[in-house]
């Protein structure tokens, strides 16, 4: 073992004598089921979104590769001016999925507010994403003519 | 032994995730991993700040109904006295703990993504010291996605996990640092070679057509067998940066309050309730605290030296100092700042003896949750800490806690009592 080796073995023994000493009191009121969201949020990007994120994106590359002619609208190529608003609008239906698919039960009892303007709001974030997007893509199209 | 197994796993890769052909971004490298770590860095040093601060913001040391996890132990009761002011100190410390978060959360995402074939890594464990090095990464990816998972379901009031919310992100947040903190030191050698690989600027000014993949690396980000790109390096930051951004514009609204309210379009407390003297917003109604309309037989208990009991009639009598103050939730979002109008708490602790270090132990007439707190001596006699009985010239909605409540200076928003029905001020 070299010297850094050594020097990080302890580190690490170290910083898991810390992380035991909070993790027993954050599993201590349900090991088993903090345990799964824990182990959950470890693998949860890894395992299921990126598979899910990297399909789809794999199968419009390959849709395009396959088709050279579908993958330029007046010459200029149009993939990322439908991957950049769909990645943000996923993202925000990702961090806002309680509220939008009105999941939380307490939300409108302690707040006083209704819970159904999530949906509608996300819905035209989304479009005005797209609505940018394809503005930008009609300007790049337009001076490309020129 | 390790090392004689590793030698013969390392021959014998199984096929899929595992083999190196498998990843075949042409972006990823140690680059573009090292350009989003260098944002974690102080970003996820100021969340645990942050967070830190606003634990130490209900006093938990102060007394035991402050403490939302009192079997703490030596994470937190070596915690400083949480101060009466500044007056803004709590809606930002907390304002940007939860904005923060958020607008990391592209970040942390895309950082997964761009070291996701180390969790394929063949052999799993060439020695002791990276077996215990990839055990700390799963506390440190389990406990950082965790830690934005309660966070961000917390502040939808989506209380899906199976324990109390402040006990799973406090705890989860110590976990999570003590991986972060060796992760870190360790690497941040890497960190700094990495980022002078490359010039920021010209990747910026470097389009799609002319990006190529970073020279192969010693620790095999970059693919041995990379796909013709589809998205530019400043293309592919560019979109993480905006996804932050978008969270960050359509959240922060919350935070400031007033007119720019209304464009926290996703976020929780997003929405103007009209232009009344109480037409802003409420935590948690009268309802659903279980408060019925309070009529004229209501009393404010006073305890100190002596006992005193007080009509509403009476408090009104009495002089009224007016706060110009905001009040700010764990949430994130803030009511903006509001005009209070009630009597001072150090009047009050005046009027029944109390010392100037006791402290003051209140109690709602609401039951369960955040029904009582104990103020420390500061904030007692902090001149705009107040039992309000007005907000903004009128008389405080049922909501906003009529007959009375507490409104003090950089005070969690849960902690300023509404509904208050006694006060016990005493030396602890």
């Amino acid at each position: 073992m070299t010297r850094r080796e050594s020097l990080q073995t302890v580190a690490l023994l170290a910083s898991f004598i810390v992380a035991g000493y909070a993790a027993v009191r954050l599993l201590a009121g349900d090991p088993v089921g903090v345990g799964a969201w824990f182990v959950g949020s470890a693998i949860g990007h890894d395992l299921v979104l990126f598979p899910l994120y990297a399909g789809l994106d794999a199968l419009l590359v390959l849709l395009l590769r396959r088709h050279p002619a579908w993958a330029a609208v007046g010459g200029v190529p149009w993939m990322n001016y439908l991957r950049v608003p769909v990645v943000v609008s996923g993202l925000l239906l990702l961090v806002w999925s309680p509220l939008i698919l009105r999941l939380p039960t307490e939300f409108r009892a302690a707040s006083g507010l209704p819970d159904q303007p999530f949906l509608p709001h996300w819905l035209a974030v989304t479009a005005a994403l797209f609505v940018l997007s394809a503005a930008i893509l009609l300007a790049r199209i337009t001076t490309k003519r020129r | 032994m390790l090392g004689r197994w590793a030698h013969w796993t390392a021959g014998h890769s199984p096929p899929g995730p595992f083999r190196a052909r498998f990843w075949r971004s042409p972006l990823r490298g140690p680059w573009f991993t090292a350009v989003l770590s260098v944002v974690l860095l102080p970003g996820i040093t100021l969340m645990f700040l942050t967070g830190l601060a606003s634990y130490a913001a209900y006093n938990p040391n102060l007394a035991p109904v402050n403490d939302t996890t009192p079997d703490k132990g030596l994470l937190g009761s070596w915690l400083p006295a949480w101060p009466a002011g500044p007056w803004w100190l709590y809606w930002v410390t907390q304002g940007v703990h939860v904005i923060l978060g958020l607008v990391l959360i592209p970040v942390v995402l895309a950082k997964l993504w761009s070291v996701l074939p180390k969790l394929f890594e063949w052999p799993p464990a060439r020695s002791l010291t990276h077996l215990l090095d990839r055990a700390s990464l799963l506390l440190l990816v389990g406990g950082a996605v965790f830690e934005l998972v309660t966070g961000v379901m917390n502040i939808q009031y989506y209380y899906a996990w199976p324990v109390v919310f402040y006990q799973a992100h406090y705890y989860g947040a110590w976990v999570f640092i003590a991986a972060f903190v060796v992760h870190v030191a360790f690497r941040v050698g890497r960190l700094v070679t990495a980022l002078r690989s490359r010039s920021l600027i010209r990747e910026l000014r470097t389009p799609l057509s002319a990006t190529r993949p970073e020279p192969p690396d010693p620790d095999h980000l970059v693919s041995p067998d990379p796909a013709p790109p589809t998205i530019s390096r400043r293309g592919a930051l560019g979109m993480v940066a905006l996804s932050s951004l978008a969270l960050l514009g359509l959240t922060v609204g919350q935070t400031i309050g007033g007119r720019a309210r209304s464009t926290a379009l996703l976020a929780p407390r997003g929405r103007e309730l009209g232009m009344g003297p109480n037409d802003f917003q409420v935590n948690k109604t009268a309802a659903m605290a279980g408060i019925v309309p309070v009529d004229d037989s209501w009393r404010l208990q006073l305890r100190g030296a002596v006992s005193r009991s007080l009509s509403r009639a009476e408090l009104l009598a009495l002089p009224q100092h007016t706060a110009r103050l905001p009040i700010a939730c764990v949430e994130g979002w803030s009511t903006g700042i509001q005009t209070w109008t009630g009597v001072p708490l150090a009047d009050l602790a005046d009027l029944v003896g109390a010392a100037r270090t006791d402290r003051l132990f209140v109690e709602s007439l609401q039951r369960g949750g955040f029904s009582t707190a104990t103020l420390s001596p500061g904030q007692v006699r902090t001149p705009d800490a107040l039992l309000a009985l007005q907000v903004n010239g009128a008389d405080l909605s049922l909501d906003h806690g009529f007959p009375a409540r507490i409104v003090v200076p950089a005070l969690p928003g849960v902690h300023n009592i509404k509904w208050v029905t006694r006060l016990t001020f005493s030396a602890g």
